[in-house]
């Protein structure tokens, strides 16, 4: 692979950068492509594709940072951006340390390119799923099915010396299914991706679609949601956007530098119980929030946040853990070059322990089976969260009954967290994206079943 | 003509020759500048400029769309192929095409020159008496993050039937977050400010906003659960009116995902109600002359005395409808294709002040916060049961402050269950572009301990 810049011209641009000072600065430049195509009522359209190329440069002062973008990544744009943010700074040049060529990141294998592969075979793949999803039953209304791929290929230069380059693929196949019996009308969603090539569309496909169809058949005979404080089991995959949501955020360094995360000054506390340990790991092999580097050109890693009960680590990007004296832990990451790095989570989930999905539903005699959520949203200054229940189950004398539906969970991370009472062994990583700061990053959520002894559920019946 | 209308004709004359029939192209070019301040002081500035060009092509009854930042000839040369290339995988759809309408509105005050006067210091300044007017109330423990953000930018769009039209708009907003109370019984308050310029934001009014909204909420509990009259306030009732709004497109009803679907005509609110949509209001940030494929745009009535107006229609929509086109094709930036939107909904005003909602309601509910709406809303049958914080009303009074809790209901009982609109308007950034004021709503269940 050539590169997208010269490193001496990268050089320069550091030097114009830091020009009139600063601590650090850096140079971050991308060439992204993108291919999209959905089938909805039974036809495929709205394919598009996109190419951007541009660039971004950073100039960190103490705790300030100084940052301009520019799309395309001729010379004398990228010479100019720096200027632009040099002006911001007051202070004496600084050389940055020689660069040498980006060397490429450990990456994740892509065994086929997706943009090899004949377009006209990404629409058979959602027509294919279109039909399978109509086959599970006759109630199956309408099916909408997408198709996403994109190639990113960065390079980050510093003025530390840093010169690294990635090549991130990602593929994504996406299915709602609407059922409809009786002027009752549900749906049913399921996705599957990950940083890899068009491989992990091969295998079977359409079982996303039956997956699909299913989750919307099912809540046609859905009872209301029951109300209050009961034990709830929380399935894996998806499920695990509750961890994100209720923990992780709080577990961000920039959260916990500004006394925004209830999850400050809280490092070596036992905060749940001896079984449960979780990770944020963004160098699982071809995993939907993995990179061979993050956006500040370190390289992922596997981070232990939660270690026997006891929370081990923040989530550092390089400005944060400066700030902290410590290294980052790899989570610098952006949503392209328009954006500012920002501490962000990769793939996060729960280790998976030696209970079974039966054992944990047989010990609860009345409670909520919590498949999957719809999203969720948290408050991380006081860990305060509500997820919407998509898939779910009451749970009766140590078995699963009937499905429910309009259930939320609401509760507080660190209750949450100290409230979970078993762990299965079936891990299992999802695919999402997540939102902060105005940025959309991919972000694996996963884990195998939990258990939590009692969280608030606000459901629709009458209680 | 302009760069950006050239290069728009360009990409045109460049799809014809890569096989399209008819073509679209959309080209825009922005400034955007964000100041983030913490302490006192500068905790991040940017500075950015950005253009690039998305280009729709139709080959019979079947359309593409390819979008990139590369303006040069051999750029826009690959754009098309790669658009007509798209076109070639899409199915027939008889409905497809350019609008038959074509036109401009004109909108005063898109505009602000002030925008670009202001230097980077003033931004910054009024980012800092921001933080410091939340910081200058008793019991605020924190203020975590003060924004300000402005851009300014054009747009041209022209087709292959001969339209070309191009505009220039600014905006500028701030937003602060500020905290009340420590640890676990820690709350956070969110003042916001939107104009078309520096000059047009309320600094002291945005931080004192952040910090009252804040110290309303020390001390919160979760209360028992109840049935009662709830009052949103106007953040709130825009999260809602934003969401009903998107069920409204006549994308959403057609396409079988909307509880509105075959309501046209029907009673699905309060007698009193009205909502429209206005893409000609200056005083919304997504008013414009043409929407985002051409059409002119204009003042829709959605919701009038109750009963349900219209659907909210883009040509393609229109066209399966046998209708006429609302000017309702959106556009977030040149890497989407038009789809419909919603552009700024103005929820008309009633004549009663907080207040006397607040009195109306007697005991109830009265909410400043909901978290969770888009999981916690089915689409297509409109039940909901969504987080929400806010403080008890007791006796017609503001009383203690509430949190967990889940407020349950469906989206057209909750419209026919409005009592009274508010009489204090404003524009919010929440649900899209809002101009909403407070609901008062009858019965409704709250769940808490």
């Amino acid at each position: 692979m050539s590169g997208l810049v010269d490193p001496e011209l990268a050089a320069r641009v550091l030097e114009r950068a830091l020009a009139r000072g600063g601590d650090f600065a850096d140079l971050y430049v991308e060439d992204r492509s993108s291919l999209a195509v959905t089938l909805d009522d039974r036809r495929v359209e709205r394919p598009q594709t996109g190419r951007e190329r541009g660039a971004s440069v950073r100039v960190v002062v103490g705790d300030a940072s100084y940052f301009g973008h520019v799309d395309g990544l001729a010379e004398e744009d990228l010479l100019r951006v720096a200027e632009s943010v040099a002006q911001a700074v007051r202070g004496d040049a600084r050389a940055p340390a020689a660069l040498g060529a980006a060397s490429a990141a450990k990456g994740h294998e892509v065994r086929r390119r997706p943009e090899e592969v004949d377009a006209a075979t990404k629409a058979e793949l959602l027509r294919a799923c279109d039909e399978r999803a109509r086959s599970v039953a006759g109630e199956i209304a309408q099916v909408s099915a997408s198709y996403a791929e994109s190639r990113r290929r960065v390079e980050i230069y510093n003025s530390d010396g840093l010169a690294a380059a990635d090549d991130r693929t990602r593929v994504r196949l996406g299915v709602q299914a609407v059922a409809r019996r009786d002027g009752r009308v549900e749906t049913g969603h399921e996705t599957l991706g990950g940083h890899a090539g068009f491989e992990l569309l091969e295998a079977d496909p359409e079982a996303v679609a039956e997956s699909a169809a299913r989750k919307a058949l099912t809540l046609l005979d859905a009872v209301d949601a029951p109300t209050g404080k009961m034990p709830v089991v929380v399935g894996n995959g998806f499920g695990g956007v509750l961890l994100h949501e209720a923990v992780g955020h709080g577990l961000e360094a920039d959260a916990i530098q500004k006394r925004a995360s209830i999850y400050a000054g809280k490092l070596n506390d036992k905060v749940a119980e001896p079984f449960v340990t979780a990770y944020d790991d963004g160098a699982r092999a071809n995993a939907w929030g993995s990179d061979g580097i993050d956006d500040e050109g370190t390289p992922t890693q596997r981070t232990t946040i939660i270690e026997e009960g006891r929370l081990t680590s923040y989530l550092y990007d390089l400005v944060r853990a400066r700030k902290d004296g410590v290294r980052s832990t790899g989570n610098g990451r952006r949503e392209s070059f328009r954006h500012l790095p920002l501490p962000r989570m990769t793939n996060t989930y729960f280790a998976p322990g030696d209970a079974t999905k039966d054992d944990l539903i047989a010990g609860v005699k009345r409670g909520l089976y919590a498949v999957s959520f719809g999203g969720g949203q948290v408050e991380p200054a006081t860990g305060d969260f509500v997820f919407g229940v998509s898939e779910g189950y009451l749970i009766e004398n140590g078995r699963v009954t009937a499905p429910v539906r309009g259930a939320t969970l609401i509760g507080n991370g660190l209750e949450a967290l100290a409230a979970i009472d078993g762990i299965a062994s079936d891990l299992d990583i999802a695919t999402g994206f997540c939102g902060k700061g105005g940025q959309r990053v991919p972000a694996g959520v996963g884990q195998p079943h939990v258990r939590l002894r009692a969280l608030t559920v606000g459901g629709t019946a009458s209680s | 003509m302009s760069e950006l209308a050239t290069a728009a004709e360009r990409a045109l004359a460049l799809a014809a020759d890569a096989g399209a029939d008819e073509a679209e192209a959309w080209c825009e070019r922005s400034v955007s500048r964000q100041i983030r301040v913490y302490d006192g002081r500068v905790e991040s500035l940017s500075d950015a400029g950005s253009r690039g060009l998305g280009l729709r092509v139709f080959c019979g009854a079947r359309s593409g769309y390819a979008y990139g930042t590369d303006l040069t000839d051999a750029g826009l040369a690959a754009l098309a192929h790669a658009a007509v290339g798209a076109a070639r995988v899409a199915d027939e759809d008889e409905y497809a095409g350019l609008p038959d309408e074509c036109g401009t509105t004109p909108v005063e005050g898109l505009f602000s020159p002030a925008v670009r006067e202001w230097t980077t210091e003033r931004k910054v300044e009024l980012a800092l008496q921001i933080e410091r007017a939340a910081r200058a109330h008793a019991g605020v423990t924190q203020v975590e993050d003060v924004v300000y953000a402005d851009s300014e930018g054009e747009v041209a769009l022209a087709n292959t039937r001969g339209f070309s039209a191009a505009y220039e708009a600014s905006a500028a907003w701030a937003y602060v977050s500020a905290f009340a109370g420590e640890g676990a019984d820690l709350m956070t308050g969110l003042g916001v400010g939107l104009a078309r310029d520096p000059g047009g934001l309320d600094p002291v009014a945005i931080g004192d906003e952040g910090a009252e909204r804040a110290l309303a909420l020390r001390g919160a509990r979760q209360p028992k659960s109840r049935h009662c009259p709830v009052v949103l306030d106007a953040f709130v009732a825009a999260s809602f009116l934003g969401f009903i709004g998107g069920m409204l497109s006549a994308e959403a009803v057609q396409r079988g995902r909307s509880l509105f679907a075959g309501r046209e005509g029907e009673e699905i609110a309060w007698s009193g109600l009205r909502l429209a949509d206005d893409a000609t209001d200056p005083g919304g940030l997504e008013s414009a002359p043409f929407d985002g494929e051409g059409s002119p745009s204009r003042r829709t009535v959605l919701i009038e005395d109750g009963r349900l107006a219209t659907y909210l229609f883009d040509a393609r929509t229109a066209r399966k409808a046998g209708r006429r086109t609302t000017g309702s094709a959106g556009r977030s930036s040149y890497r989407t294709p038009p789809s419909v939107s919603t552009k700024n909904l103005v929820l008309d005003p009633g004549d009663a002040p907080l207040e006397e909602l607040l009195r109306r309601a007697g005991d109830g509910l009265y909410v400043t916060d909901v978290a969770g709406l888009h999981s916690g809303v089915n689409p297509v049958s409109g039940t909901f049961s969504v987080g929400a914080t806010g403080r008890l009303i007791e006796d017609g009074e503001l009383g203690r402050p509430v949190r967990e809790i889940t407020i349950a209901s469906d989206l057209v009982s909750m419209l026919r269950s409005v009592q009274a609109v508010g009489s204090e308007t404003r524009w919010v950034p929440f649900g899209g572009s809002v101009k909403a004021a407070p609901l008062l709503l009858g019965e409704m269940a709250v769940s808490g301990a």
